[in-house]
């Protein structure tokens, strides 16, 4: 099988087999990242331009570290520095960085949708590096691959997502990538903070985060974005963090192998305690480095990488 | 897999693979005056049952174990904007190459491509002491300057047939077959 798309801009569009071979691709490729000499020679030749509207750390270095260590060649764009500034149109941009030849862009931008625009602008191709409150599908692979490496499976596995629905487009990746698969998925956060028409989602919703945490095989505690947070969405950091923030005692009620994922930055103290965030079910850092994998297979597989051995 | 046209011939069957084997398995031992060091490599996926075997070969005859890996030379492969991408195995070497004898194991050598790919992707896991090539088949048309040190059968062919190795162990039987 082989990847049939051009951009992989949410997973809400995606089937389950492609889901499927992006993992199984992952995996495969992670092995790299053990190696001594890390870098294969697949992508030589290729460009890959990170286009950031919005800051990042991890997701920025991952893509770059993906398309590096395949021998691809990268180059990063972001507002500040860039012609942006002198007022350069979102669509010029990417047709002047396409006119250089760029063969990938990895986009992130506030506004939802921006990468589905960018893709019909230019011919090379589009990942979504999380645009607005939509979708950031890298993140729910990664979270994907995480869980399968642990559980095995998805199939009537029961994954919480706890924290600020509304604004997160990690929280939407995963609902659709983990109910495709399969897996029972639960939300719970301040009724400010889940997103109108909820209930058109394939998950069930709880508000009371004792109630939701029960028997879930995986908790993914989402960060509170304080930088969205100037409209009162809940009274205080304080009582967010005594009602909806994952601490040891309330863990004690999911599964005994539950997995503790976060999607970083964390605020360690608001969502979840330090004991947690360092603890043994906690699988964050873990999360890091599938995502450089994940990245990797996407590059692979969009790039139309070299198939399996054949006779020649 | 049944094949719709062209006539299919088998050029080797069960016995004369076992044969071919075993000479290249004595001529591996008797090139590096023993089996001290060595460590087998088949290149997937077809590579890989040769290679066990070799191995097995091998060791009953110099009565020590040897290692075996698997390599998948995807990702080291020079026609990747021709090929379409598909879902890749990793590599499994289960040991560490370095200063070790080599034998890399192929079914059918062809073009050399893939034994340039596998060459390479080898050199990046450590550096071996040497590699030597072992194949079941060589069909001629090289495009490149790489020859097999090991061979079972010199099978002349045109460039629009094809060679096809079974394994018991995937296809049920052992027999090499030949589609013109």
């Amino acid at each position: 099988m082989q990847l049939q798309r051009k951009d992989i801009l949410g997973l809400q569009e995606m089937s389950p087999d492609e889901i499927r071979l992006i993992l199984n691709t992952a995996e495969s490729l992670k092995d790299i990242l053990g190696r001594p000499v890390k870098k294969v020679p697949i992508l030589r030749g290729k460009s890959i331009c990170t286009l950031f509207y919005e800051n990042s750390t991890r997701t920025r270095t991952s893509f770059e570290l993906a398309a590096k260590i395949m021998s691809a060649d990268t180059t990063s764009i972001s507002t500040a520095g860039s012609s942006i500034q002198k007022g350069e149109s979102f669509k010029d941009t990417l047709l002047t960085l396409e006119a250089m030849g760029m063969d990938v862009f990895v986009i992130r931008h506030g506004a939802s949708g921006a990468p589905h625009f960018a893709a019909r602008v230019v011919g090379s191709h589009v990942i979504n590096a999380g645009d607005g409150m939509h979708e950031h599908p890298t993140q729910g692979l990664l979270d994907m691959l995480t869980i399968l490496e642990n559980k095995g499976t998805f199939d009537g596995l029961k994954v919480l997502i706890v924290g600020d629905i509304m604004h997160s487009r990690v929280a939407r990746s995963n609902i659709w990538g983990l109910s495709k698969m399969g897996a029972e998925v639960r939300l719970c956060g301040p009724r400010t903070l889940l997103p109108n028409e909820i209930e058109k989602l394939p998950v069930t919703v709880y508000t009371d985060l004792d109630e939701a945490i029960s028997d879930v095989d995986v908790v993914n505690v989402l960060r509170i974005q304080l930088e969205r947070m100037n409209r009162g969405f809940f009274p205080s950091i304080r009582e967010y963090s005594r009602l909806f923030g994952i601490n040891k005692a309330r863990l004690r009620r999911a599964k005994r192998d539950v997995l503790v994922m976060h999607p970083g930055p964390m605020n360690r103290g608001i969502e979840i305690t330090p004991d947690v965030a360092d603890g043994e079910f906690a699988v964050i850092t873990d999360q890091v480095t599938n995502g450089v994998a994940v990245r990797m297979a996407l590059l692979y597989l969009l790039l139309g990488g070299g198939g399996n051995v054949g006779a020649a | 897999m049944t094949q719709l046209t062209g006539t299919v011939n088998k050029v080797m069957d069960e016995n004369e693979i076992r044969r071919a084997l075993t000479r290249i398995a004595h001529e591996i031992i008797e090139r590096n005056k023993g089996a001290e060091d060595l460590v087998i490599i088949g290149i997937q996926s077809r590579g890989v049952p040769m290679a066990q075997r070799l191995a097995r070969i091998i060791s009953e005859i110099e009565g020590l174990e040897i290692p075996v890996g698997s390599l998948n030379v995807a990702l080291y492969r020079d026609d990747y904007a021709t090929r379409s991408a598909r879902t890749i195995s990793p590599s499994k070497i289960p040991f560490d190459v370095t200063n070790k004898k080599v034998i890399l194991v192929d079914e059918v050598l062809f073009t050399g491509r893939t034994t340039r790919a596998a060459l390479d992707a080898i050199m990046d896991l450590g550096r071996p002491a040497v590699i030597q090539l072992a194949v079941l088949v060589d069909r001629g048309h090289r495009e490149l300057p790489i020859r097999a040190d090991y061979v079972g059968k010199n099978l002349p062919t045109a460039l629009k047939e094809s060679v096809d190795v079974h394994w018991v162990e995937t296809k049920g039987e052992d027999a090499v077959m030949i589609t013109k």
